[in-house]
């Protein structure tokens, strides 16, 4: 018997021996399989939204044959976008609130915009109770698609719409400590309701200044004026650690290789360090410092700060861009400094920078979607919120949340000064034309108030003179909204 | 009401491929018995007939009731039953396994090209028949004729001939062509070449493993890669590359041959992506599919959308737009698969094919003869390989080649192709038999010489036993103890 059993033992062994290159090469082809399993799973898990959500992706609309089309809602409930079926089936988009939420939510005719866009797989998949579906099924009636809650704040968007009135621009409202976009107001607008009828002419405007498709707080371009001066404040303190002993004597005027460059309204501020400069919006005072600052560098803080790059958020956007170059001449650098030149920015751009820091540096990357659910309100997805990342440190942050809140108590947000709420921010006046006279009215900042978190506010009006006069009282009107909770 | 039943069939389909992928491995766990096996294997074949009939029967409520729909699954349910029959009937101690798997992977094939394009489903089932009918006699001849390993150079010359002729029409004519036409059927030789390339390379080091023996392969088998990479098949000339690697490595057991080999095909490919434009196109697709969807990345992100939008259970048969992606009948039909019944029937899928890999390389090892063993782990490789390009190349995991998924896919020489290697590596389970008898049969003889109770006593710890080598277990006809 022991004999017998050392043998066959012997023998399986150098028969496995003899198979040891054939059992490497299976493993490690199994192996691989395996990899390749994990990364099937990996994409339908974390990568195929990015897919199914693209604008490419034609298969979505084939969920309509099945399901009808689930509301947009506000975070405090309001409806904004809803389907009504009628009694013969004919199935109507409709937009309670008309053209207030026109480029937030966007249009489902014609195409796709906005949330409709992005959100259009969320909204075209039905969560409700399966034997309510199987039940469907057999009487082939539709199910109800789920419903998208927005982060948007009613009443928010609404004091941005009143206040921005007849003006053409944008409002965008968001939370700093979460990236929750609250209100999103682009003028002119459309009535989504409407828009099927209205297409013909609304394309046949192909002047891309006046579309009323355009979302101007993601895709507008304009010059930042005054509020670009943030970035050069930024690169200053960064080359001049001494940079409170900074002093220049303003005349209203400074004169350039070609070029005069004046004080807004031919202002004359007199002597003034850096944080009076800024809080006055001093531009013969930023020329001056414009003219030390290292090129390079100064490009290198505008590229970290998001210029050229893709805002990450689920619009269309535009990137903003600058020029400034080695071989730039000193009229190109003094107007880069105080945000005229070449210099574009989106709205949007300006809120995400003023969120940063506001929120001591960090960037939360910004969102709409707050959750799904089923028609019935049971949650099936939540949207967490996300750092982007630090565009700045906690001390720069910190130093420029001074440098802005002294533009509110001594400076050209005095407007703002005297609220139950600590405002902070920058206003400018950006000229986009020969003509001296007209500007686009900036006004980007922040507010907070203790046990009501805070809220930033960027406010353009295009051709509205000054931002102090002009985007400084619309501002108010949304933080007065915001704090009044 | 309809919809209700694409929907219900999406998880009633999905249920029973599950089951089928189970059984594939189940049947291979060493407590096991053979009776417990052919009961597996049974199972396995009914819930084939079933998935075939549920997939069928939404098809045809979906495609406008066609009564052809009807008529084309009988033929089909037939042509499964006789193949089946054929194989009980003839071979019986080939793997049940394969046979079944063969016929499921050709099922889920015919199922999705009917969805895809009805007439071109009928076409890949008249090569299905015509081809079964060729590769039933394969395994007789394989498990027969002797004197296939002293064929070495008839098989080079023959394999680089066919590829040389190709490359050269291919240049005449215009940049890539890959197949000839003979009377109406487009035949795309090096579909075929890689199976002589395999006999080739199993010949050369049956004869010896000394290193002039090596270098005349490696000049062979690197004039066939060069041919196929000139002739812009680049698949093709991967997979004929990993082939001879993994040959070359088992054959002489010498692990810097492989390491070196594949040290040198990777700085190759670095240098063909710099040399060829259509090598950086598959590159550039890979990385990001969206960034470049006008241009190069079309193929890839529109597989992309057709497996995401499928998510794990599927839009359901008919429900998807599988025909957006190009190339879906070919190449992309993993896609197609994954978008309509769902990604977890997808993994059932690799799983299933995995299973077939398996015991290609089992065969191998069972095998005693070097040559034999060295032909099944050549087409052992062939076949896993060209899964990991076709799948992998379809969800991105790995940037595209271009390569079918056998079995599956369209294309009558890629079916008749895989359908020689099935029936090669059926014909290797029977010699395995055949020999194994004979060895039985004479240790039979010399214990009787030696004593007859012996043999009585031996059954006990044999039952119980974990000497029973579990590889014995793998293939469904386990010989019989002859006392």
């Amino acid at each position: 018997m022991k004999k017998i059993s050392t043998e066959q033992k012997s023998k399986t062994l150098t028969k496995r021996s003899k198979n040891r290159e054939f059992v490497i090469i299976t493993y490690l082809f199994v192996g691989v399989f395996i990899m390749m399993m994990g990364y099937f799973a990996y994409f339908q898990i974390f990568r195929s939204e990015d897919f199914i959500n693209s604008p490419y992706n034609t298969r979505q609309n084939m969920f309509a044959e099945h399901v009808v089309r689930g509301e947009i809602r506000s975070s405090d409930g309001k409806t904004l976008a809803q389907t009504i079926v009628g009694e013969d089936g004919t199935e109507t988009r409709y937009y309670p609130y008309g053209s207030m939420f026109a480029h937030a939510v966007g249009y489902d005719s014609n195409g796709k915009s906005g949330i409709e866009s992005f959100g259009n797989f969320s909204l075209l998949r039905s969560h409700a109770f399966f034997l309510e579906q199987v039940l469907n099924g057999i009487q082939d009636k539709k199910n109800q698609g789920d419903n998208i809650v927005t982060t948007l704040d009613y009443r928010l968007q609404e004091a941005a719409y009143q206040a921005l009135g007849g003006n053409r621009g944008a409002v965008v409202a968001l939370e700093p400590s979460s990236g929750k976009l609250l209100a999103m107001v682009s003028r002119p607008d459309f009535d989504p309701n409407t828009i099927e009828a209205e297409w013909d002419s609304i394309i046949s405007n192909t002047d891309s200044e006046n579309s009323i498709l355009v979302n101007r707080v993601t895709q507008g371009l304009y010059p930042p004026g005054s509020t670009f001066k943030i970035l050069t404040t930024l690169e200053y303190l960064r080359e001049h650690p001494d940079y409170e002993d900074y002093s220049y004597e303003c005349t209203g005027t400074i004169a350039m290789e070609n070029t005069e460059i004046h004080c807004y309204a031919n202002a004359v501020h007199g002597t003034e360090d850096l944080q009076t400069s800024f809080a006055k919006s001093c531009n013969t005072s930023y020329a001056n410092i414009g003219l030390g600052l290292d090129k390079k560098k100064f490009a290198n803080l505008c590229n970290d700060l998001l210029f050229q790059t893709n805002l990450p958020i689920s619009y269309p956007s535009n990137q903003s861009s600058f020029k400034l170059e080695q071989t730039s001449n000193t009229d190109e650098v003094t107007q880069m400094a105080i945000g005229q030149g070449e210099t574009l920015v989106t709205p949007l751009h300006m809120a995400l920078i003023t969120s940063a820091i506001a929120n001591n540096g960090i960037l939360m990357r910004p969102y709409i979607i707050d959750h799904t659910e089923n028609y019935k309100g049971v949650a099936v997805k939540n949207y967490k919120s996300s750092a982007y990342g630090a565009l700045i440190t906690t001390e720069e942050a910190q130093k420029l949340q001074g440098f802005m809140s002294k533009v509110v108590s001594e400076g050209t947000g005095s407007k703002l000064s005297g609220q139950s709420y600590q405002a902070a921010g920058k206003t400018g006046s950006a000229e986009f034309s020969n003509n001296k006279e007209e500007s686009h009215a900036w006004f980007t900042g922040y507010a907070s108030m203790e046990d009501k978190g805070s809220i930033v506010v960027t406010v353009i009006v295009e051709n509205g003179g000054a931002g102090s006069t002009t985007a400084v009282p619309i501002a108010k009107q949304v933080f007065d909204t915001y704090f009044s909770r | 009401m309809l919809h209700l039943i694409t929907e219900l069939s999406k998880y009633t389909m999905i249920i029973l491929f599950a089951l089928y992928t189970y059984q594939c491995f189940s049947a291979l766990k060493r407590s096991v018995d053979k009776e417990e096996q052919a009961e597996k294997y049974k199972s396995q074949v009914l819930y084939m007939y079933l998935f075939h009939l549920n997939a069928y029967a939404v098809l045809y409520l979906s495609m406008d009731k066609n009564v052809e729909i009807l008529k084309f699954y009988l033929m089909q349910a037939a042509f499964f039953a006789v193949v089946q029959i054929c194989y009980s009937l003839f071979y019986r101690r080939v793997s049940r396994l394969v046979v079944n798997n063969m016929c499921m992977l050709m099922c889920i094939g015919f199922v999705i090209l009917t969805r895809l394009s009805y007439d071109h489903a009928v076409k890949q089932f008249q090569i299905a028949v015509a081809s079964m009918a060729v590769t039933m006699l394969i395994p007789y001849f394989i498990s027969r004729f002797k004197y296939l390993k002293s064929l070495t150079w008839l098989y080079a010359l023959a394999g680089i001939t066919m590829l040389g002729v190709v490359a050269v029409l291919g240049a005449v004519s215009h940049g890539a062509k890959l197949s000839f036409s003979v009377a109406g059927i487009a035949v795309q030789p090096s579909e075929f070449i890689k199976i002589i390339f395999v006999f080739f390379v199993a010949s050369m080091f049956y004869e010896s493993t000394e290193f002039i023996q090596v270098a005349r392969a490696t000049v062979i088998a690197g004039l066939h890669v060069i041919i196929l990479v000139l002739s812009k098949d680049l698949g093709a000339g991967l997979i004929f590359f990993i082939a001879y690697m993994v040959m070359l490595y088992v054959a002489t057991r010498k692990l810097y041959y492989f390491a070196g080999g594949l040290f040198c095909g990777a700085v190759a490919s670095v240098i063909a992506y710099h040399l060829f434009n259509h090598v950086r196109v598959r590159v550039v697709a890979w990385q990001d599919p969206l960034a470049v969807f006008e241009r190069e990345g079309n193929q890839v992100a529109n597989s992309l959308f057709a497996i995401g939008t499928g998510g794990w259970f599927g839009m359901g048969l008919n429900q998807g737009m599988p025909n957006k992606i190009p190339e879906v009948k070919q190449d992309f039909i993993f896609s197609a698969v994954a978008e309509e019944l769902g990604g977890i029937f997808a993994i059932c899928l690799i799983l299933v094919c995995v299973s077939c890999f398996l015991m290609f390389l089992n065969i191998a090892m069972q095998m005693k003869d070097s040559f034999y063993k060295l032909v099944a782990l050549g087409l052992g490789t062939i076949y896993g390989f060209q899964i990991l390009l076709s799948v992998g190349g379809d969800i991105k995991f790995i940037p595209s080649t271009g390569v079918t998924l056998p079995l599956v896919s369209y294309g009558g020489s890629s079916l008749l192709s895989t359908l020689i290697i099935f029936a090669i590596i059926q014909g290797l389970y029977l010699l395995r038999e055949r020999t194994e008898a004979e060895r039985l049969a004479e240790q039979k003889q010399k214990g009787k010489t030696a004593g007859t109770k012996n043999s009585g006593k031996k059954k006990p710890p044999k039952r119980k036993g974990g000497i029973t080598s579990h590889e014995k277990n793998i293939h469904g006809t386990k010989v019989e103890d002859f006392d």
